[in-house]
């Protein structure tokens, strides 16, 4: 890899699995759940433990333990893979569990996990396979390197057999070798063949438990609404016509929320309707869209921190042959997964377990600690299948929250957000401006370029320690610093605005996502001003970087870019390098009228390094881009009086089958560079490539998210210099 | 109390009529394959048959249903054979990621063919576009409805 910065939450994964190891064994309710339903921590004692990873009992079963949970990325599967292929053992075979906190599962995201896992898991795996082999030996009085592992048996030199499962109890009394040898990627049998994934049967049945599934014996069903203005609390609450709801069991409050307790989910929402709740909103009722973008403005002159720089960008502009500078702007956006924000919780004198889906097992579980004011270790976390993350599962304010209301009462206690809940009350990605100017040489290629970031560091929140001495959030250089791209000089500044009303948080592609829009637009736009073909420009500017080259010119052949297109059609492209990976993507779109956007075709060409199950990248990379089009043309959550306006998905519109692109052809290079993160790089490719192909057609740019914002009507915002 | 036929089978449930029938089948008969997603009946995860028709279930009162309905949720259909090939397909191509949305997307893909055995791709997107898919796996349900159709010996 190049001189990629980790971003922020891919900087702790790492720390945190590099120093994981230690097995923390859960007993875990309830027991006997068919294979993959669920991902609780079943409880069992294994007679064969040889990491935190693999479990492998006297009766044969073969226990995989997940350190990344699974959102739909297709995490488990690889990772089952990655541990098969040393353990030399059909991964159909194997059980799943998430990990425990404690247990490695500290945080699933940044697309860190193939990453992360690559080496550990399959270490993992040979480890436990060298110490079988080891244990047949001493049965067999044979060398170990004459025992074969194959589909679950140790195979002995005189045709000798035995199972798994009949060497764990001798394997368990061996050391854990220091050392272990892996195999080469040309004796791969699972690594980089498609594997079906393993979660799916389970989810096409309907048993797949997720967070929102659980159902806990003894359980009441809690609906919740906060105070809708960031900051502010409850006054005066009325219980009486609540109470009166039949199933309505009780009305609990924290200082900014209100809880309707009943039976079963309906009676509760019936109950939360019909309570008189005053709110005392506070400060942020004065905030409007508006507020936000007034003081974002403000950070485009005035001081800055030098996020990056080399050579001398304002000399070179000085000098140059032409100026060129462009302002991009974009909206707050909700993460809305389709499974709302839900939490189960039973809160006891000596002890809490807790159900629910998140990215962050160990923050949960530390902050039930904290609210409790229970030892960690009496509180059990147990991780569900997650109904999407995208981000929003990195925070964890729904588990301090359902622990706040949990402690009030003896029963278990399941909180749902109704989805007016989850929308308005979300953690949002944030508004940004950008602000570049490049000085060009006379065949308009850069010479300097200068790139203003105006927004708030969510590092500086979610994970103080993570913010760079002078104030920076490295997770901004993702797009921007890290690209395919080499400048002769460049500056990368970043004036920090935190916003009022809103709290900000990651969401899928995070830095890229939000650094590549700009980028690739403006470079688009360069080689509009130049002259030059789109492809052609980028072409010279990567020309000494192979991999930026071979994704390239692989678009280019299989979206049969510069052939001929239909009326009102137009081609874009977007090239990147993000999450370690390399990706080039053209789309191919038809504008009946400047709000008629189809997208007619999607072309992809991916480098992400050795690839675990290809087709899993290529369905990451489907999902990632229609996920990321459905944010770049329909969405931006607006404020009114400190009120957040968008709340169902009337207002805040996902894109439909109708709507998606009717053809994306995935392209993958083969490689044998380190696995690079995927489950963001497609929406990451989304907006920059649509606004490219939108301006090709409509012959203006489009700088403004989303993209059939007015804001992006034929106004001239567009301008150049001559320096 | 309300009488419904719930796969098949006859169900007391003691609740008001005005209950929707997701949270009866959820939290009252424990049967949580089928999912809320909006309660408006915008996102389709909560899509169960009334008499083989699709229904979205957060938004249909159960004391609207009645005793001779026929309610059939992802739970059951476990030996139909549109119901089975409709999964094979899904499984065939790995349309599934999160999952949370796919009991929806199925329930409303069984309906579709059973109503329609080999639909055109603009009926396809006619039957399926009432259900959200933040995953955006569209395309492979898509591919996925086209390859039960052609399994089932009618070419498109």
């Amino acid at each position: 890899m190049t001189s990629k910065r980790v971003s922020s939450p891919a900087l702790r994964r790492r720390q945190v699995l590099g120093g994981a190891g230690a097995f923390v064994l859960a007993a875990i309710l309830p027991a006997g759940r068919s294979r993959g339903a669920g991902m609780l921590v079943e409880d069992a004692t294994a007679s064969f433990a040889p990491n935190a990873y693999i479990r492998i009992g006297s009766d044969n079963i073969v226990t995989m333990i997940l350190p990344n949970i699974e959102m739909g990325q297709g995490i488990y599967t690889s990772s089952v893979m990655l541990m098969a292929e040393e353990l030399a053992i059909d991964p159909q075979s194997v059980r799943m569990e998430a990990a425990p906190p404690g247990g490695g599962a500290e945080i699933t995201g940044g697309s860190t996990s193939s990453m992360t896992e690559w080496m550990p898991l399959r270490q993992a795996g040979a480890a436990a396979r060298t110490m079988l082999q080891q244990a047949a030996a001493a049965r067999w009085s044979c060398a170990p390197g004459n025992c074969v592992a194959q589909d679950g048996y140790i195979l002995g030199p005189a045709g000798q057999r035995l199972s798994y499962g009949e060497l764990a109890a001798d394997a368990a009394n061996l050391p854990v070798p220091k050392d272990v040898t892996l195999k080469t990627p040309a004796q791969f049998r699972l690594i980089g063949r498609p594997m079906h994934r393993l979660d799916s049967q389970v989810k096409v049945d309907g048993q797949a438990t997720f967070g929102i599934d659980v159902q806990v014996p003894g359980q009441k069903i809690g609906a919740v609404a906060a105070c809708p203005v960031i900051g502010g609390h409850v006054g005066h609450v009325d219980t009486q016509a609540a109470l009166k709801i039949r199933g309505v069991v009780t009305v609990l409050q924290i200082d900014d929320a209100v809880c309707v307790v009943a039976d079963h989910y309906w009676a509760a929402r019936k109950g939360l309707a019909a309570l008189d709740v005053q709110w005392v909103e506070g400060a942020n009722a004065t905030v409007d869209t508006q507020t936000i973008y007034r003081q974002l403005e403000g950070g485009l002159s005035g001081p800055a921190i030098v996020a990056d720089h080399h050579g001398d960008p304002q000399q070179a502009m000085n000098h140059a042959h032409g100026r060129y500078s462009a302002t991009y702007r974009q909206p707050l956006l909700a993460h809305a997964t389709m499974e709302p924000i839900n939490c189960t919780i039973h809160v006891r004198p000596d002890g809490c377990d807790i159900w629910t889906g998140t990215q962050v097992a160990e923050r949960a579980r530390d902050t039930t600690a904290e609210v409790t004011g229970l030892p960690k270790d009496r509180i059990k976390l147990h991780s569900q299948y997650i109904g999407g993350g995208f981000g929003r599962r990195l925070e964890h304010e729904y588990v301090t929250q359902a622990a706040r209301f949990g402690r009030q009462v003896s029963y278990p206690l399941k909180i749902i957000w109704s989805r007016e809940e989850d929308i308005t009350r979300d953690r949002f990605r944030p508004a940004y401006l950008d602000h570049l100017e490049a000085g060009l040489d006379e065949r308009g290629y850069i010479t300097g370029l200068t790139h203003r970031i105006v927004g708030p560091a969510v590092v500086a929140r979610w994970e103080p320690s993570g913010l760079s001495a002078n104030g920076y959030d490295d997770d901004l250089s993702v797009g921007t610093v890290i690209t395919p791209y080499t400048y002769p000089a460049y500056r990368l500044e970043f004036a920090r605005r935190e916003p009022p009303g809103v709290i900000t948080a990651w969401w899928r592609g995070v830095g890229g996502t939000r650094g590549l829009f700009v980028v690739e637009g403006f470079i688009d736009e360069l080689a509009q001003r130049a002259g030059v073909d789109p492809v052609a420009y980028r072409r010279e500017m990567v020309r000494s970087n192979p991999r930026a080259l071979a994704v390239l010119d692989r678009v280019a052949r299989e979206s049969g870019w510069g052939t001929p297109l239909p009326p009102n059609c137009g081609r874009g492209v977007a090239l990147q390098f993000a999450f370690g990976s390399y990706l080039a993507t053209v789309v191919e779109v038809e504008m009946a009228a400047a709000h008629d956007v189809r997208i007619r075709r999607v072309t992809c060409a991916v480098d992400c390094g050795q690839v675990i199950n290809p087709d899993q990248i290529t369905a990451q990379i489907e999902g990632g881009l229609i996920f990321g089009f459905s944010a770049a043309l329909y969405n931006e959550i607006t404020l009114e009086k400190g009120r957040v306006q968008q709340d169902n998905f009337h207002t805040w519109r996902v894109m439909r089958m109708n709507e998606a692109p009717k053809r994306i052809d995935v392209h993958l290079i083969e490689s044998r560079e380190s696995p690079g993160g995927i489950g963001e790089t497609g929406t990451a490719a989304a907006a920059p490539a649509l606004a490219n192909a939108m301006a090709a057609v409509q012959k203006r740019r489009y700088r403004f998210l989303p993209l059939l914002s007015p804001l992006n009507q034929p106004s001239g915002h567009e301008k150049e210099q001559q320096g | 109390m309300l009488t419904l036929q719930v796969n098949g089978k006859s169900v007391e449930v003691d609740v008001d009529p005005d209950t929707p029938l997701l949270w009866v089948l959820r939290d009252v008969l424990g049967m949580t394959g089928t999912k809320y997603g909006c309660g408006i009946a915008e996102c389709g995860v909560c899509t169960v048959h009334v008499d083989g028709r699709p229904v979205r279930s957060c938004s249909l009162p159960v004391g609207l249903i009645g005793p001779q309905k026929a309610i059939t949720t992802i739970e059951g259909l476990q030996a139909d054979p549109i119901a089975t090939a409709v999964r094979k397909a899904w499984l065939d191509i790995d349309v599934v990621q999160c999952g949370y949305c796919q009991p929806g997307q199925i329930m409303a893909a069984i309906a579709l063919l059973k109503k329609i055995p080999n639909p055109t791709d603009e009926q396809i997107e006619a039957g399926m576009s009432g259900n959200l898919c933040r995953c955006g796996t569209y395309m492979r349900i898509r591919a996925a409805i086209r390859n039960v159709a052609a399994a089932q010996g009618v070419t498109p």
